[in-house]
């Protein structure tokens, strides 16, 4: 006799559960499809790094700008266009300098100023990331392929509330001179999440 | 709930999965999950917090070995079951297949009386507290002592929103804590910084 248990409970793939409820949502009237296609535009083509990367290349150029983003992140990134969505209702800017390693995690999931430093990476949402961080920052860093000095005081930000973070890094000596769009297209995603410097 | 999900200072967790411009997303059907459960959250249907909660209820072992994005598939499924906008059958109907929940809520909680006005510089002590439904308050921090650094503006208490009882919007205060007093002689120095509600926290005068 087949065993009916077992055929009963076997678990849709994630693709069938996810086209489950898309058709479900579009029975209802709720325009799935319509919705999908204009994430596809903003998560693409909006929310990118290259904001980020921006809004570091200005603060590199500009001390008033800098002073404003250190000040009221939310505001100054707005003088740029960069908008936040309406929960995010802070950004905290933190300044790395030669002796100070910021870096950011979510330990509970995977929160981050997305709008500003693009959607975080694979490796950001993953259980080892968000486990060792906190704990074993130095380590992880350096298996990371950031092998910070002794005297590199590291500070990680855990994004426990709505208050979102980004990383100033360190801008490279050997550009001095270099233009603001040469300078954001040095600026990394990793590098303003704190796990890289540039 | 002190769930899966707090992750923070777990040890056994090998090397972080890293790669330069490491990817987003993988496959077609995640940016479609991740696209429904924002709209989900646009047309009102639920908030973050429920969202997360969602998460957070989910049988350990599926979420552990759950995909970031199969997560968020389930507490969306989840939530559009426990709002009414379909049944649980219509979802295994369509899938052709059992579609996993997550565990039922257990209440919430509004914030806690008698709360404090910290300012920067203040000595402060997480309160050992423990509640069954959703919090924000990583279980490293419990009882731990550090000083406020400064202060955000009020978001809404994520023990009530997530579980639609009433609340103060609260702010959250930026703690410094010191990776050798969360785990002493068992951890990397570091300073650790921590958004904590203000209900999550008392004065002290004392360090940890």
């Amino acid at each position: 006799m087949p065993d009916q248990t077992q055929a009963r409970s076997a678990t849709a793939s994630v693709q069938q559960r996810t086209d489950a409820i898309e058709a479900a949502f579009e029975v209802r009237g709720l325009k799935a499809a319509e919705f999908i296609a204009e994430a596809e535009h903003l998560t693409e083509e909006k929310w990118i790094p290259e904001n980020g990367a921006r809004v570091v290349a200005k603060a590199w150029t500009d001390p008033a700008f800098r002073q404003r983003l250190l000040a009221n992140g939310r505001e100054a990134v707005a003088e740029l266009g960069l908008a936040m969505p309406a929960h995010h209702r802070h950004l905290v800017v933190l300044e790395n300098t030669p002796t100070v390693q910021n870096v950011i995690c979510c330990t509970l999931c995977s929160c981050t100023a997305f709008t500003i430093i693009g959607l975080p990476p694979d490796w950001y949402k993953d259980l080892e990331y968000r486990a060792r961080i906190v704990r074993q920052s130095r380590t992880v860093l350096k298996e990371m392929g950031l092998d910070l000095p002794a005297e590199v005081e590291i500070r990680v930000w855990d994004t426990t509330a709505d208050t979102r973070y980004m990383v100033l890094p360190v801008r490279p000596p050997r550009t001095a001179g270099w233009s603001e769009q040469q300078l954001a297209a040095i600026v990394t995603k990793d590098s303003m999440i704190g796990v890289a410097r540039l | 709930m002190d769930g899966m999900h707090d992750l923070g200072g777990k040890q056994g967790f090998g090397r972080v999965r890293y790669a330069l411009n490491a990817r987003v997303f993988h496959e077609p059907w995640e940016k479609r999950v991740n696209a429904l459960y924002s709209l989900a959250v646009k047309l009102g249907i639920f908030n973050m917090d429920e969202y997360r909660h969602a998460i957070e209820r989910m049988e350990p072992r599926h979420y552990l070995s759950a995909s970031y994005y199969e997560r968020s598939l389930t507490s969306l499924a989840t939530l559009c079951v426990e709002k009414g906008i379909v049944t649980h059958a219509e979802l295994e109907r369509r899938a052709q297949g059992s579609f996993p929940l997550s565990a039922p809520s257990a209440p919430g909680r509004s914030n806690v009386a008698g709360r404090e006005q910290f300012k920067p510089g203040d000595l402060v002590r997480v309160r050992s507290d423990y509640v069954p439904g959703h919090m924000r308050m990583p279980g490293y921090i419990r009882g731990k002592s550090g000083i406020v650094v400064s202060e955000s503006p009020a978001y809404p208490f994520p023990d009530a929103h997530a579980h639609g009882v009433k609340a103060a919007d609260e702010q959250t205060y930026d703690v410094r804590f010191r990776s050798e007093d969360l785990w002493p002689n068992s951890a990397d120095p570091a300073l650790v910084h921590v958004a904590v509600f203000q209900s999550y926290l008392e004065r002290t005068s004392e360090a940890t």
